[in-house]
């Protein structure tokens, strides 16, 4: 593996790709009893297709407000959200989640939390059809054995790997983790973002990932975005992480280059 | 199968023979002997204290009131009629008893009477069923209705009328809460608009339910040929019964995990597939809570109901005997007593286990 440090950290796309997502002028305000409170304020933000970027930023900052936003889950105060051309204006299956908790509906079994976003998505598949596709994916996640098992009965990571799987069926144009590994142990929390890069790396979805963790963020995106502290936080630094893709755990660790970008991004969070 | 036999012990709410069970699968006998002694022979023998306290105690009311009788006879007619009482008394002759409250042994022997009684009266319906059936087959060609026995109902029959209308009530009760509950959980200000009127009617009495109830059935069924008391019964019952799964549905459904309802958001589900894909699995503990609670109040206020309604019944048997003032009536108030609690404590073990088997936490599969 051969990359070279980036002098700049913002740096030229090689391919011009269009924008996917774009955050315009966005401003966020929950009315408090004392008073509104600016979450966001004129955040600027713009996301190529297939690109993987990651956001960082101290907690509280608005960094689930933003992706909320994005997944048309919470009201926009001012600017506006366009994925795709089309102005975000309510939630929407193009635009998938993965919460922090795995929030499966816990009634039903693996194949059934998946089959039931296929169902709204695919309306015209045959029912094999439909099976086919939630199968691929659950498959992909490694729950291969664990179709008909309940959500309940299922580990955390288990669960977790689920709600990948649902997200990923649903064949969005943008998908948006918050946080998504936050709730494992480190060990399952390595497992599943190598999961996820795999399945990513096939299907290369625009992606949005919160993360609380410097190395994730690098490990996962093409892009880490640096939130200023709130109230009034907007996007406070960029970084390109251009190593190559499909990465490995232990190649990006040893490369020379790594320690750099993680000393920049813990720089900015200290500052 | 060790497991699997406890798991299914613990779902109908006999989780107390669990450590038996693992007694004789060898797993550390000491221990789980002590868990047993604990949780299945102590409340066996705190039943025994409680019969003990109640003969000792049924004894000393029985001498109180015989040496009250006694020195009754004494002051009214001298000391030979009191030697007479006191004869009478040791006797056990039934004119003279003291009427107090029955001993344990009185009860049983009560309950044994009401187990032979419900025998021969069922042997009188069987014999009755077969000198009448010419009659009927004939009655029947000519289109008549069939003549049926109108003897006195025995007290097992008793116990299953109230059953039946205990059914009826909750099933009424779950048919009119649970969709009503759905739509005030659905919707805010519906919510505050009924929270009003469901607190007002919820601590309504049973007795006012009943006039109520009596009031517009009086009026609106005039089919001689329906057993009105019963539908007098069984609707009060629902109606005082039902305001627990009402307001528990509603609470379920206007609760529902947020995660939930984004997950719906995402999708795009439209309000029916909201409703029944998501909105009701996720309440369905908290509505199965409510129905639990509905039939012990169903139960509960029944007895009181059948009393004033004359409807048959363990209410109307229990009112009836109390009139009837014989010798071993107060025995059979108390037999009805045991036999109300305990069909009260049955069906609140098998709500529970309905509800064990609703609630998605405990990962039944
Ligand atoms: N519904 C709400 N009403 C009022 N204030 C809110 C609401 N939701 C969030 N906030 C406030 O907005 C700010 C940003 O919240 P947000 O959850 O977006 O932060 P975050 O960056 O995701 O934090 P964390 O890293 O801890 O998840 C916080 O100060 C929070 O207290
Ligand atoms: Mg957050």
């Amino acid at each position: 593996m051969q990359t070279q440090l980036q002098a700049v950290p913002t740096m030229p796309e090689p391919v011009a790709r269009p924008d996917m997502l774009v955050c315009q002028d966005l401003k966020k305000v929950y009315p408090t009893p004392t008073g509104d409170y600016v979450v966001l304020d004129d955040l600027q933000l713009s996301i190529k297709e297939s690109e993987f970027v990651s956001i960082i930023g101290h907690s509280g900052c608005g960094k689930s407000t933003l992706l909320t936003m994005i997944a048309g889950l919470n009201e926009i105060s001012g600017g506006q959200i366009i994925v795709d051309k089309d102005p975000v204006r309510e939630a929407g299956p193009d635009r998938a989640v993965v919460f922090q908790s795995p929030s499966l509906l816990p009634w039903l079994t693996a194949l059934q939390n998946v089959m039931i976003g296929v169902k709204q998505v695919f309306p015209s598949a045959s029912r094999a059809e439909k099976e086919e596709i939630c199968k691929y994916y659950l498959d992909k996640v490694g729950l291969g054995n664990d179709f008909h098992k309940r959500a309940t009965d299922l580990s955390q990571g288990m669960q977790q790997r689920v709600g990948i799987a649902r997200a990923f069926a649903l064949k969005p144009k943008v998908l948006l983790l918050d946080e998504p590994f936050g709730m494992l142990d480190s060990l399952t929390r390595g497992e599943l973002q190598d999961v996820l890069l795999e399945i990513w790396q096939k299907e290369k979805i625009t992606a949005v990932a919160i993360t609380h963790d410097v190395d994730e963020s690098i490990f996962l995106a093409d892009r880490v975005i640096m939130m200023t502290s709130g109230p009034y936080a907007k996007i406070g630094d960029e970084l390109e992480i251009p190593f190559e893709r499909p990465r490995n755990r232990k190649e990006v660790l040893e490369h020379p280059d790594y320690y750099d970008y993680r000393a920049y991004l813990l720089n900015f969070l200290n500052h | 199968m060790k497991d699997k036999s406890i798991k299914t012990l613990k779902m109908f709410g006999l989780g107390f023979l669990e450590p038996l069970i693992r007694i004789f699968s060898g797993e550390e006998p000491a221990k789980n002997g002590k868990i047993f002694f604990t949780r299945a022979l102590l409340p066996l023998l705190s039943i025994f204290v409680f019969i003990a306290i109640w003969h000792a105690g049924a004894m000393a009311l029985y001498n109180s009131e015989a040496d009250a009788r006694i020195e009754k006879a004494r002051e009214e007619q001298g000391e030979e009629a009191a030697i007479a009482m006191q004869e009478c008394i040791e006797s056990g002759d039934i004119s003279c008893q003291p009427n107090t409250l029955p001993s344990p042994a009185q009860v049983y022997g009560a309950f044994q009477a009401l187990c032979q009684d419900h025998q021969s009266i069922s042997e009188k319906k069987d014999d009755f069923k077969e000198r009448v059936s010419e009659t009927n087959e004939q009655r029947e060609a000519q289109g008549l209705d069939p003549i049926t026995y109108t003897g006195r109902p025995s007290f097992l029959d008793q116990i299953g009328t109230s059953l039946k209308t205990v059914f009826a009530g909750c099933l009424l009760a779950m048919f009119i809460a649970v969709p009503i509950g759905i739509i005030i959980g659905l919707s805010p200000s519906l919510r505050t608009s009924f929270n009003w009127l469901i607190q007002i009617l919820k601590p309504v009495s049973p007795v006012v339910w009943l006039l109520l109830v009596f009031m517009i059935v009086k009026t609106v069924i005039t089919d001689p040929s329906l057993d009105k008391s019963f539908i007098i019964s069984f609707i009060s019952v629902g109606l005082c019964a039902m305001w627990a799964t009402l307001v528990n549905t509603s609470m379920g459904v206007s609760t529902v995990d947020k995660d939930f309802i984004n997950v719906a958001k995402v999708l795009k589900l439209n309000i029916g597939q909201n409703i029944f894909k998501i909105i009701l699995p996720a309440s369905l503990p908290l509505i199965f809570t409510g129905l639990r609670i509905t039939v012990s109040v169903a139960w509960m206020v029944l007895i009181a109901i059948e009393l004033l309604a004359q409807s048959p019944g363990l209410g109307s048997f229990v009112w009836e005997e109390f009139q009837n003032g014989a010798n071993d009536s107060n025995a059979k108030i108390i037999v009805a007593m045991f036999v109300i609690g305990l069909i009260g404590f049955l069906l609140d073990r098998i709500m529970l286990s309905v509800q064990n088997m609703m609630s998605f936490n405990k990962g039944m599969a």
